[in-house]
């Protein structure tokens, strides 16, 4: 197997809320095309890390980073980055299904839209595609002018998802995309993870260690804020180097 | 746990008769309007006082009291109003609850209150000397007191309560909306203008509403700056007189128990009417708002 590219890294990486530091001196390569969890007891930081991929604790007054974080070698955490720019290529999938108020169609074009791709032949074109590839097509296709928020709980994540797709991000963040989710949906979310992977670059975050086990290639063990431990996802959940990350995997905590 | 359980009975008892004092005093006004109106619009009838534009209380043979011309002029004021203080009012909003940093926020906040306090005869006074002056030379018109004037007068009238309540509007969408918008790449214009406004526009709709009603009913400012020339405007720039001026400057000297008395009333009743009904309307857009968003 060819040395897999390394698409996001971040480098003695601290992040603070105001004086509180959530992220302490984490450092960790996550690898394109591939599936990367990032798990943890609740309130120890993950999506606060993952959401520095795209810059979106930037809303957050008194947040702030330190160290370093490059995408394909490019810093992202750096006055000089076009945080716009940023998140077209970094998609996100929100822990609760998020769809705008507006229609199914409408829903996946905006991004389009909102990048200045106004070819009404060009946007059809595209939200087929990504509702195809969010594996929500079949299930839309006769009623795209529908309201967004008349679909399911699964079917509005799907969407989501494909409404990330229809920007062609190269990385897609999921921060617990299936917490709010029964087990059939969130069995079709994961299913549809691993599809992903063929193309995108996924960062997931997720407190359901079977959910981890079952979709990553690598897991980051987080903990108060530290990286615990980070490697394949199989050694992790097989044999994990450190005491503290088999007792969380064995749930004896957290 | 007894004295407990009273004391909520009394709180609950004294809100219910805030609430029915409120209607009793609504209902009264109501009716007062309509007794001294009534005679004057027997008298007159209702078709000529709605349907025709001459108002000449003072004329040598008959008098006249057709409303359709002070009906229109307040019309073309107010929608005048809107016309600047909808779209300058939503977009500040905007700008407010979304773009501008936090420094901004705070310096423009109290700038905002600060124009709601502004008396209206101070408004009127500015019409007088700098919009009028200003509007005669744009347009070569004789003084530049007339509907435009008026309109611009009432839309900063109009303004701080657009804008502060569409802010609310604004800040009462959830927050996920905005999130998913930006983590796509739009900015915060974008986010502002094309996710919240749309998902906040009824609670704007209301807020706009809430503005009309004051621009309707504000009289001060519009007297003064109007010109109040009792004729059917042709255009903004023509002087006009409307239902509010008509009465204020009227009714000071109008004889008690005439008809002109009593149309006087016709005229506020009608006044009534519209401004309750705007904000009746108003409120129910508000709460619909509201709870869409629960
Ligand atoms: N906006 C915020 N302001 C201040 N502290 C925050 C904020 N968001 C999260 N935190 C704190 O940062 C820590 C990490 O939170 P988070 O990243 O959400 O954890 P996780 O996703 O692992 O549950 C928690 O202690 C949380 O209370
Ligand atoms: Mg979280």
């Amino acid at each position: 197997m060819p040395l897999a590219k390394v698409k996001i890294k971040i480098s003695d990486f601290n992040f603070y809320y105001g004086q509180v530091k959530v992220i302490k001196g984490v450092s960790v390569e996550m690898l394109a095309k591939n599936v990367t969890s990032i798990i943890g007891p609740s309130g120890c930081g993950k999506s606060t890390l993952l959401r520095c991929f795209n810059r979106m604790n930037d809303l957050i007054p008194g947040a702030r980073a330190e160290g370093r974080a490059e995408i394909e070698g490019v810093d992202i955490l750096g006055p000089q980055v076009d945080v716009v720019e940023l998140r077209k290529r970094v998609g996100m999938v929100f822990q609760k299904p998020n769809p705008f108020p507006k229609s199914i169609f409408d829903n996946v074009a905006y991004g389009l839209r909102v990048n200045d791709i106004t070819d009404r032949l060009i946007i059809e074109k595209r939200v087929e595609q990504s509702l195809r590839s969010a594996a929500l097509w079949d299930e839309v296709k006769d009623r795209l002018k529908d309201n967004a928020l008349n679909l399911s709980g699964g079917q509005q994540q799907r969407l989501c998802v494909a409404r990330a797709l229809a920007v062609e991000p190269e990385i897609l963040l999921m921060d617990e995309p299936a917490s709010a989710l029964d087990p059939i949906a969130t069995a079709r979310i994961e299913e549809l993870i691993v599809e992903l992977k063929k193309h995108y670059t996924i960062v997931i975050v997720t407190h359901n260690m079977q959910q981890a086990a079952r979709i990553s290639d690598h897991t980051a063990f987080l903990m108060q804020g530290e990286l615990v431990e980070y490697g394949k996802t199989s050694d992790i959940f097989t044999k994990p180097r450190k005491k503290l990350t088999e007792d969380y995997i064995t749930g004896r905590f957290g | 746990m007894k004295i407990k359980r009273i004391k909520e009975k009394v709180v609950e008892g004294l809100f219910f008769l805030n609430g029915l004092i409120v209607i009793i005093i609504l209902a009264g006004i109501f009716l007062l309007l309509l007794k001294n109106a009534l005679p004057g619009l027997k008298e007159i009838g209702l078709m000529e006082f709605l349907a025709t534009g001459y108002w000449n209380p003072d004329a040598y043979g008959k008098a006249t009291y057709g409303a359709l011309s002070m009906l229109v002029s307040t019309g073309m004021v107010t929608i005048g109003s809107l016309l600047i203080a909808v779209p300058l009012g939503i977009g500040t909003a905007a700008y407010l609850s979304d773009v501008a940093s936090p420094r901004v926020r705070e310096i423009a906040k109290p700038v905002v209150e600060i124009l709601a306090g502004i008396p209206s005869v101070v408004l009127g006074f500015l019409g007088i000397v700098l919009v009028g002056p200003l509007l005669a030379k744009l347009t070569g018109t004789y003084n530049g007191l007339n509907a435009i004037n008026g309109s611009i007068l009432l839309a900063v009238m109009a303004l701080p309560t657009i804008i502060s309540l569409s802010e609310d509007a604004l800040n009462s969408v959830p927050r996920s909306y905005a999130e998913a918008s930006l983590a796509l790449g739009a900015n915060k214009w974008q986010t502002v203008t094309q996710v919240k406004v749309p998902a906040a526009a009824s609670g704007i709709v209301a807020a706009c509403m809430l503005g009309m009603g004051r621009a309707i009913g504000e009289t001060m400012t519009v007297l003064m700056a109007t010109g109040n020339a009792a004729q059917f405007p042709t255009g903004f720039l023509s002087s006009v007189k409307t239902m509010t001026s008509t009465i204020a400057i009227e009714l000071g000297e109008v004889a008690y128990f005439t008809t002109h008395f009593y149309m006087l009333f016709s005229v506020g009743l009608v006044l009534f009417l519209i401004t309750f009904v705007i904000n009746l309307i108003s409120d129910i857009v508000f709460n619909k708002h509201m709870k869409m968003l629960k």
